[in-house]
């Protein structure tokens, strides 16, 4: 070489100018997290509307940052929340110092708080990033009914549970949807056609 | 009514305020204050893949003197409270203070004697960023939410009076997911 040492690294510059460029356009288009992303937290519904939360607090429990907080209560025959005794009826995730680690959803034991794929959290108010039961609760789907109400589905809530993919194969028939996924696996709502998860907090605040 | 219908075609009226917000929020530099593995992020952050240069902020300024915002990036331990609070210091105004991910926001998982339980014990912070460690998308979306809060800061005395009345009569700033706002339609 010799000679050319000089100019032989703007070889590199110009070689790059017919490479495809690797920046995101992240504003612009919004960037489709992993499947199983552990992004904002939601609190699922049975598919006749009534939450699976059961207030429990193992959730509470499991967190490693004590971001969870969770006050149960007991269902009346004039004012029913979820199927059994007990529903969450105080919850509150302060993402503050929620760490994303997903503990809190292997913990829970009806599978009622799952991880949607939404991300973009910032604010400028710490009070406005506790995130209160409202906020989290996922957004009615077609079919489904705004609690307190009757259980619809069965006599007891062992029915809710045992008869869980029946029940909500047959919600799907009734409101006519084709791609409902009601318990909102982690990811469901990264397939196309079932971005009905992770919408409504937004919409309400 | 005024000046704007006797120009001719193609001029533009604007106020100073805007220009000056226009300016600040465009050329937003960062000091370089990485602390634990958000800072890993946040470097990623101004690499070419997410590239915070199309935001007027890939550099990361050594010295205090020329940043205009502090990305607190990682866990403020007590012992780095008064150089945390002294940079600040060094920083020439208008300056903002963004805490990147929980530990900065509020101690996070660290609830312990050797961590300062959220960094605006020390400086004020203008925008809190959550997520441990929070993804480089999530630090431009904060970014984003930062300028548009920038954008309509007041300009003077009297206008911050004026400001001062508008949130005392309850009006705020709705920050909306950068996606949102700047997403193709």
């Amino acid at each position: 070489m010799g000679m050319f040492d000089g100019i032989a690294g703007f070889g590199v510059t110009f070689s790059t100018m017919f490479k495809k460029v690797v920046t995101e356009e992240y504003p612009l288009v919004k960037k489709v997290t992993a499947p199983r992303y552990h992004g904002r937290h939601q609190l699922n519904r049975h598919p006749d509307g009534l939450e699976k939360c059961v207030g429990c607090e193992l959730c509470a429990w499991a967190c490693p940052a004590d971001a969870i907080y969770v006050e149960g209560g007991d269902n009346t025959p004039e004012a029913r929340f979820s199927p059994g005794e007990r529903y969450g009826a105080i919850y509150q995730i302060n993402y503050l110092r929620c760490i994303g680690c997903g503990l809190c959803i292997e913990a829970c034991p009806t599978r009622s708080l799952t991880m949607t794929n939404e991300y973009e959290l910032a604010d400028d108010d710490r009070q406005d990033l506790i995130y209160t039961k409202d906020m989290l609760l996922a957004p009615l789907l077609p079919g489904m009914e705004q609690p307190p109400h009757p259980m619809r589905l069965g006599d007891d809530e062992q029915d809710y549970y045992v008869q869980g993919p029946e029940m909500a194969k047959r919600g799907l028939e009734q409101a006519g949807e084709h791609d409902l996924d009601t318990d909102n696996r982690a990811g469901a709502n990264a397939l196309p056609g079932a971005a009905l998860v992770g919408k409504a907090p937004e919409d309400q605040r | 009514m005024g000046l704007e219908e006797k120009l001719p075609n193609g001029i533009l009226l604007a106020t100073v305020e805007g220009l000056v917000n226009w300016t600040r929020k465009a050329s937003l530099w960062p000091a370089t204050f990485g602390l634990a593995c958000c800072a890993i992020e946040m470097m990623t952050s101004g690499a070419p893949r997410y590239d915070l240069g199309r935001f007027g902020m890939e550099v990361f300024r050594p010295s205090p003197r020329q940043a205009d915002l502090m990305i607190v990036a990682g866990r403020v331990t007590n012992k780095m409270a008064p150089v945390l609070r002294q940079i600040y210091d060094q920083m020439a105004e208008p300056r903002w203070v963004l805490a990147m991910g929980v530990c900065a926001s509020s101690g996070g998982m660290f609830n312990n004697y050797a961590v300062v339980q959220g960094v605006d014990h020390v400086v004020p912070v203008d925008m809190y960023l959550p997520g441990c460690p929070p993804r480089p998308e999530m630090l431009i979306d904060a970014i984003l939410k930062l300028h548009q809060k920038i954008q309509v800061e007041p300009l003077g005395p009297v206008r911050a009076e004026l400001a001062a009345e508008r949130r005392a009569q309850g009006e705020t700033l709705e920050l909306l997911p950068s996606s949102v706002k700047y997403g193709r339609k």
